[in-house]
């Protein structure tokens, strides 16, 4: 579970660093992720296709986000943004209740349901794919931001949005790139997870939440940060309903964020920042 | 004429106004019921607006405090005997200490790290409620008793009609009141520049608490109310949904616009309403129009009309 968080704040992170909007609606690229590849691969779509299917049609969605709802509210407060999102996620819920339905669903395991022992402990094959799967997608995004013009494009805009448009890159096209991305990294962790946690319409709202509050406990706009943070996330919950109890689980994760906040306010990776007045 | 336009109780008697006229036009039961609806709701939103407009915090927990009210009546007559009336009072009460102790270290925090940390106390206040069962009833939710008060039963949608309307009049009068004192003016300079009003002498974390801890006073009265209007309290009466809800309504009407929140209550109130039309469409048609209002009036209904009308 861990790698998804980590997955969903890393999503987080990229759009926030791009254009400072904090994505309401990235659990619901998860959910689409799970949902499409689910019912397309019912329709008798081979898996890897449905999997791309379900990735290219969440990037369609991330960019439609961005142009329609985004780029229009330019210059708006942080909270409007906030509520453009939520917004969004809200309607993307209410249209995939309606292409899909209200059901739950599962995706077969990718590696059949044979539990791997390792060291005494049982291993589902699936969450060693989930972790490799999402292993991955952290290096081919850190490959594509260090080692690609577009990339380095991306790092200007969110160190600064005014020099970057000065040294003629294009801001608008780059944060737009960014949604993009951020809503294929989402789907991806969506595919992954589906066959683990069952997926649902409404199955994005508390992803999202998770997924914010790891970012924000690896401090905000840090990409490491993010996956640290996600990671921790994961452990812990699965720590507290082993040794606390189950049915708080969701609520372990939020303590240790509260308390963390109050102690360390830029989270635990996060610089100290310098406010301009 | 103008004057008295402009003064800032002009809200609180047109308010009181719509209150005691509104029952002359409206139908059935049906539309009261509806109406008193809009003006609980109203209430944890005036109060909410205390805290995000004038004082510039955003809370997107309060659905905790609304909580908190809202079993405060169900389970202090179910489990400890006291009677309901009394409940409202000391969940109230609950609501604003529980506010006053974590108010200090969550307001240290900024921006989005505020937004998440009130997130992340609502929904931990949500979560007590839907797993301690033995007390709330778990995932299901609880009854509610009828609220007594001298030996008479307040029920039906009439007399909630009343009470919730005339205390959401006291509550504005209060807000109003409270936003022309030295305390409203530091409060909006904290809004302005936290800095600067720190550098004027202006004890920031003081009345940043004191916003907070009223608003969730607030929040909780109008939980009680519904609790008690409704009869059935539920995990979701605190859940994250209906703290968004708050705040878009706040936001939606206009920040810092008293009459403003008022507006958005009764719109997202009334909006699901017209929608059941529309049956399973409902979510979409209202996403789409949260973003669009954002979109083409960002600074909510009321002040965007205002503003209009203002330079005519």
């Amino acid at each position: 579970m861990g790698a998804i968080y980590a997955l969903v704040a890393l999503g987080f992170t990229l759009i926030y660093n791009a254009s400072d909007v904090l994505n309401f609606a990235q659990g619901e690229f998860v959910m689409l992720g799970g949902m499409v590849t689910v019912f397309a691969a019912a329709a008798g779509v081979p898996l890897p296709l449905a999997a791309l299917l379900a990735i290219a049609v969440a990037v369609a969605v991330g960019l439609g986000l961005y142009y329609l709802a985004i780029a229009p509210a330019r210059g708006a407060s942080a909270v409007s943004l906030i509520i453009i999102t939520i917004g969004a996620s809200i309607l993307m819920r209410g249209i995939a209740s309606i292409v899909f339905d209200k059901n739950f669903h599962s995706l077969a395991p990718f590696a059949g349901n044979k539990p791997i022992i390792v060291g005494g402990a049982a291993l589902l094959p699936q969450s060693i794919i989930v972790l490799f799967g999402a292993g991955l997608i952290v290096l081919v995004l850190w490959l594509f931001i260090t080692h690609t013009l577009t990339g380095k494009a991306i790092l200007a805009t969110a160190a600064n949005r005014l020099a970057a448009r000065l040294v003629g890159i294009n801001t608008g096209a780059v944060v737009a790139l960014s949604f993009a991305v951020s809503a294929a990294v989402g789907a991806v962790g969506g595919v992954l997870a589906a066959p683990i946690t069952l997926t649902s319409y409404d199955a994005g709202t508390l992803l999202a939440l998770k997924g914010i509050a790891a970012a924000m406990l690896g401090g905000m706009g840090n990409p490491l940060g993010a996956v640290v943070g996600g990671l921790t996330v994961g452990l812990l919950e699965a720590f507290g309903a082993g040794y606390v109890s189950s049915s708080y689980k969701d609520a372990i994760g939020f303590l240790v964020i509260l308390l963390v906040l109050f102690a360390m306010p830029q989270g635990l990776l996060g610089r100290a920042g310098v406010e301009r007045v | 004429m103008r004057r008295l336009l402009h003064s800032p109780y002009a809200v609180v008697v047109l308010l009181a106004l719509i209150v005691a006229l509104l029952p002359l036009v409206l139908p059935s039961t049906f539309y009261m019921r509806m109406a008193a609806l809009v003006f609980i709701f109203a209430l944890a939103v005036v109060g909410l607006n205390l805290l995000m407009g004038f004082a510039g915090q955003v809370s997107l927990g309060h659905a905790g405090f609304f909580g908190i009210g809202a079993y405060a009546v169900a389970v202090g007559p179910a489990h400890l005997g006291i009677p309901s009336w009394a409940a409202l009072v000391l969940g109230a009460a609950a609501a604003g200490l529980m506010a006053f102790i974590v108010g200090r270290p969550i307001l240290r925090l900024r921006g989005h790290y505020l937004a998440v940390a009130t997130l992340g106390l609502g929904l931990l206040i949500a979560l007590v409620f839907t797993n301690e069962a033995a007390w709330t009833g778990g995932p299901d939710g609880m009854p509610v008793p009828r609220l007594v008060v001298f030996g008479f039963r307040v029920f039906g949608p009439r007399m909630w009609y009343w009470i919730a309307g005339i205390t959401l009049v006291i509550g504005t009068w209060i807000c109003v009141n409270l936003i022309a004192s030295p305390t409203g003016r530091a409060l909006r300079a904290i809004h302005d520049s936290e800095t600067a009003s720190r550098v004027l002498g202006v004890d920031v974390a003081r009345y940043k608490l004191t916003a907070f801890v009223i608003s969730a006073i607030y929040a909780a009265i109008a939980g009680a109310y519904l609790a008690l209007f409704d009869g059935l309290v539920t995990p979701i009466t605190a859940g994250f949904l209906r703290s968004i809800e708050f705040v878009t309504m706040a936001v939606l009407g206009g920040l810092g616009s008293i009459f403003g929140g008022i507006v958005g209550a009764a719109l997202l109130v009334l909006l699901p309403q017209v929608l059941t039309v529309f049956h399973d469409y409902e979510h979409i048609v209202l996403g789409a129009v949260m973003i669009l209002i954002m979109i083409f009036l960002p600074t909510g209904i009321v002040p965007a009309l205002a503003a209009r009308f203002g330079r005519r």
